[in-house]
């Protein structure tokens, strides 16, 4: 009987299986994404209302439907930079954290700090009296001007060493 | 009756200001001391005037006077006393009385001091302080109307400074209660604090425009406004300080600092009025840099109304722009008048500004000083630039763009980083002349030092390179500090037979404004160790609880024990308090009560963390959600935050540097000027 019946059994399973495997649909969402997962991406974004309170954190309904909504673009199994990118087109640029043409926003400050320390750089160069600096080539070992609290000082040490 | 009352008090107040800068002006000009002084009374009749409007409005905000826009806007009845009277300066109109008050306190104080010697900067002085509170109250009087009325007239209820007519008076019965958020201790004096801060860097600008104005370019205005500065820079350090405690505390986003734009205009003045405090040093010194220190108290000037401006014009909106008006366009407009004032008198008074002496080396102390000052304008730059780029984005583009955190952390780091170099490397340089040689005779064992301490971080405590850096600086820095300290204290030791403690009391009594200084120093970087920790190595997490489950976090277990509501109708708040068990290594360490307020007048909530404070860390949780679960549990967010407790320790010691340093030298000069007689006699004495 077992011998008959075992291949049988086997069979129906297997077929059990398959057809189980077959008539299942294939899952449209994987697993319910953390709370992390979300404010990993909640973090970068800013809603139009609550300026200068990033999503991750900010209490209103309105952001709380946001974070809602990340939790289900992830668990469709959008990534990072898409779902950033549906908020852009929906509310524009300034949901980002920082303007999107990172080339203008740094160049301003970093060309004004340049040009802040050319110019204190060409003030040195002025204001060095070249005698001086001449002086100070030929004699490196040129004592320095200090303030007379620090000669006392330096010279109540020698002193007493 | 008594609105219009504290109106008249104010409009008056308005007069009386106009009447001393033009008394000043004309007595100056035409040499008539007596309309000088009748400036000078009058600009201190401006305080008691403004003391008793302030007075009418408190009598209106603790009386429940609705009728009255402002107190409808900032009180009701659930509130305490306490609070009623600092709702003062909780709304737009009522600040700008406040900022109008102490800038009065301020003025008067200043006209109280002796003028004897410099009887030529008063007219100016008058001229400039009440310039500046005439535009304050000028904007109360004609703009914010404290005092202005709700009537009910055919086009609904609206405010009204005089009752129009077919009118009556519209008395609601509550207010809408002040902000939850402005009824936390830290924000009933962070603004006063602030607001301290801004006034009184009023002052030496004052002395700076009278100096440009009367051809006194000397650096008398310099000694005579530098303590001022130095409480200025108090306040306003303070007032920073305890504006990031409070959003630690109430905000609920597990930081102090978010590069808020009204964050940042508070920082602004704090920059320019620090290399001030830095770069005076060199005019005091050296006789130079006349033009710059000008310029620089401009800036911290008009940055001063530039702060005031971005808090109360709207222009730019966030969490501390609780109050929005249409008064940008006259801030913005007084600021210009001001700056080009202002400049025009430095280029006017331009070859009288030059140097009395040469810069003779790059690595002198005032050549650091002056790299000092390029790092402070040049994070003034990233700043401004990061503020007014979405006007200008908007403008240019119709784009609106948020500047937030990363562009700011991005673009400060390296320049914070090269201010904490220099704060090592400056203190030994001298004035005059340094070398290679010497600076690196006096620098090469605290360096040594640091890279062991850092070293043992790295085996020890991190490997992030970021973090070994600044740990590095901090370590040096203060190496560096203590070992000037304590050559000091050892020659006293060692003169004057003192013990250490002694020793090291004397030596900053001695000498004040240096020491006072490296204790400045030291607290910033103990207040850099709070920001590297937070900075770089806060972890967080996020997760809803059911009764009895945990979450582990960075070495501790959370456990959710229980949760409950209740309402407290006299506060007019109900409160959603949590119970959460804190265990490390399956020890119990405590429980903590993250809790949500909920008020019911503003209808605004306050999330209020849990928090479990140590030197190494803060463990600080918030309670997030608990409604859609209450059955099951609750939704918390939990942050560690290490070695941030640094940073309030630093700014304590911060403020005993300040104190030290600003603290009357009376009886240091009485004592110096019997030093410099006897070291006539005697052998000269460093230590004395």
């Amino acid at each position: 009987m077992k011998v008959i019946y075992a291949p049988k059994l086997l069979a129906a399973i297997l077929i059990a299986l398959a057809l189980a495997f077959i008539s299942s649909p294939a899952p449209a969402q994987g697993p319910t994404p953390t709370d992390d997962e979300v404010n990993r991406i909640a973090k970068q974004l800013y809603c139009p209302v609550c300026e200068s309170t990033p999503l991750d954190v900010c209490p209103t309904e309105a952001c709380r439907q946001w974070r809602d909504l990340i939790r289900t673009m992830l668990a469709e199994g959008k990534g990072e930079e898409e779902i950033k990118q549906y908020f852009v087109t929906q509310y524009g640029v300034r949901v980002l954290s920082e303007p999107p043409n990172r080339l203008v926003t740094y160049l301003v400050p970093g060309v004004a700090i340049l040009l802040g320390a050319f110019l204190l750089f060409r003030g040195f160069q002025m204001w060095m009296k070249p005698s001086i600096t001449e002086a100070e080539a030929v004699d490196p070992e040129r004592k320095p001007v200090q303030d007379p609290y620090i000669a006392r000082l330096e010279e109540e040490l020698k002193k007493q060493k | 009756m008594i609105a219009n009352f504290g109106f008249g008090v104010l409009f008056i107040t308005f007069l009386v200001t106009l009447y001393s800068v033009f008394a000043a002006i004309y007595g100056e000009r035409r040499q008539i001391p007596a309309m000088v002084e009748s400036a000078r009374r009058a600009m201190l009749l401006t305080w008691p005037l403004i003391t008793l409007a302030s007075g009418v409005l408190i009598y209106l905000l603790v009386n429940n006077h609705y009728e009255v826009q402002f107190v409808y806007e900032v009180t009701s009845r659930s509130m305490p006393t306490y609070l009623k009277v600092t709702a003062w300066w909780g709304g737009q109109a009522g600040s700008l009385l406040f900022w109008s008050w102490l800038m009065a306190a301020f003025a008067s104080l200043v006209t109280l001091r002796k003028w004897d010697r410099d009887r030529e900067f008063l007219p100016w002085v008058i001229v400039v302080a009440c310039v500046t509170m005439a535009f304050f109250i000028g904007m109360n009087v004609f703009f914010e109307n404290p005092f202005a009325q709700l009537y009910q007239t055919f086009e609904g209820v609206k405010p009204y400074t005089f009752r129009p007519a077919d009118s009556v008076l519209f008395t609601p019965e509550d207010g809408r209660g002040l902000n939850p958020l402005l009824r936390h201790p830290g924000m009933v004096i962070h603004p006063p604090m602030l607001y301290l801060g801004f006034v009184s860097f009023v002052i030496p600008y004052a002395f700076a425009i009278a100096a440009l104005i009367t051809g006194r370019t000397d650096d008398r205005w310099i000694r005579l406004t530098r303590r001022w500065a130095l409480w200025a820079w108090l306040f306003l350090s303070f007032g920073l300080v305890l504006g990031g405690r409070w959003a630690y505390d109430v905000l609920g986003w597990g930081g102090y600092w978010g590069w808020d734009p009204v964050e940042i205009a508070a920082f602004m003045p704090w920059l320019t009025g620090t290399a001030f405090l830095h770069s005076v040093m060199i005019q005091e010194k050296r006789g130079m840099l006349k033009h710059w220190n000008m310029l620089l108290v401009i800036l911290t000037y008009d940055l001063v109304i530039f702060g005031t401006f971005l808090t109360r014009s709207g222009v730019l909106s966030s969490v501390h722009a609780f109050a929005q008006s249409a008064i940008g366009p006259l801030f913005f407009a007084f600021i210009g008048f001001t700056l080009i004032a202002s400049v025009a008198l430095i280029i006017y008074r331009w070859s009288s500004l030059r140097s009395e002496t040469e810069m003779t080396s790059m690595l002198s102390r005032e050549a650091l000083f002056l790299l000092n000052n390029l790092l402070f304008m040049s994070i003034l730059v990233v700043c401004f630039w990061g503020v007014i780029f979405p006007l200008i984005s908007e403008l240019f583009t119709g784009q609106k763009v948020t500047v937030g955190p990363p562009f700011y952390e991005r673009a400060t780091s390296p320049l914070f980083g090269a201010l904490m170099l220099l704060m090592g490397i400056a203190p030994l340089s001298a004035w005059g002349h340094s070398t290679v040689k010497t600076l690196g005779r006096a620098l090469w064992k605290p360096a040594i030092v640091a890279l062991v301490i850092t070293g043992v971080l790295f085996f020890t405590y991190t490997q992030r390179v970021g973090a070994l850096l600044g740990f590095f600086l901090v370590a040096f820095v203060i190496l560096v500090t203590i070992y000037e300290y304590w050559r000091g204290a050892y020659s006293r030791q060692r003169s004057q037979g003192e013990n250490v403690f002694t020793a090291f009391w004397n030596l900053t009594g001695r000498n004040r404004r240096r020491y006072g200084g490296y204790i400045i120093h030291i607290s910033m970087m103990l207040m850099a160790i709070g920001i590297l920790g937070i900075e770089i190595f806060q972890v967080e997490t996020q997760g809803t609880l059911a009764q009895g489950e945990s979450l582990e976090i960075a070495g501790y277990t959370v456990q959710y024990k229980e949760i409950a509501s209740w309402s407290d109708a006299p506060a007019g708040v109900n409160y959603t308090r949590s119970v959460i068990d804190v265990y490390r290594d399956g020890k119990f360490l405590g429980e903590l009560n993250p809790r949500i307020d909920y008020y019911f007048d503003s209808q605004q909530t306050m999330t209020i963390p849990g928090q479990r404070s140590t030197m190494k860390d803060d463990l600080y949780i918030l309670l997030v959600d608990w409604e859609p679960v209450s059955s099951t549990g609750a939704t918390f967010k939990i942050y560690v935050n290490p070695l941030v407790n640094w940073l309030w320790l630093g700014s304590l010691l911060f403020l005993a540097g300040v104190v030290i340093a600003a603290w009357p030298e009376r009886e240091a000069e009485r004592v110096a000027v019997k030093a410099r007689a006897r070291v006539q006699q005697q052998t000269p004495s460093a230590a004395d």
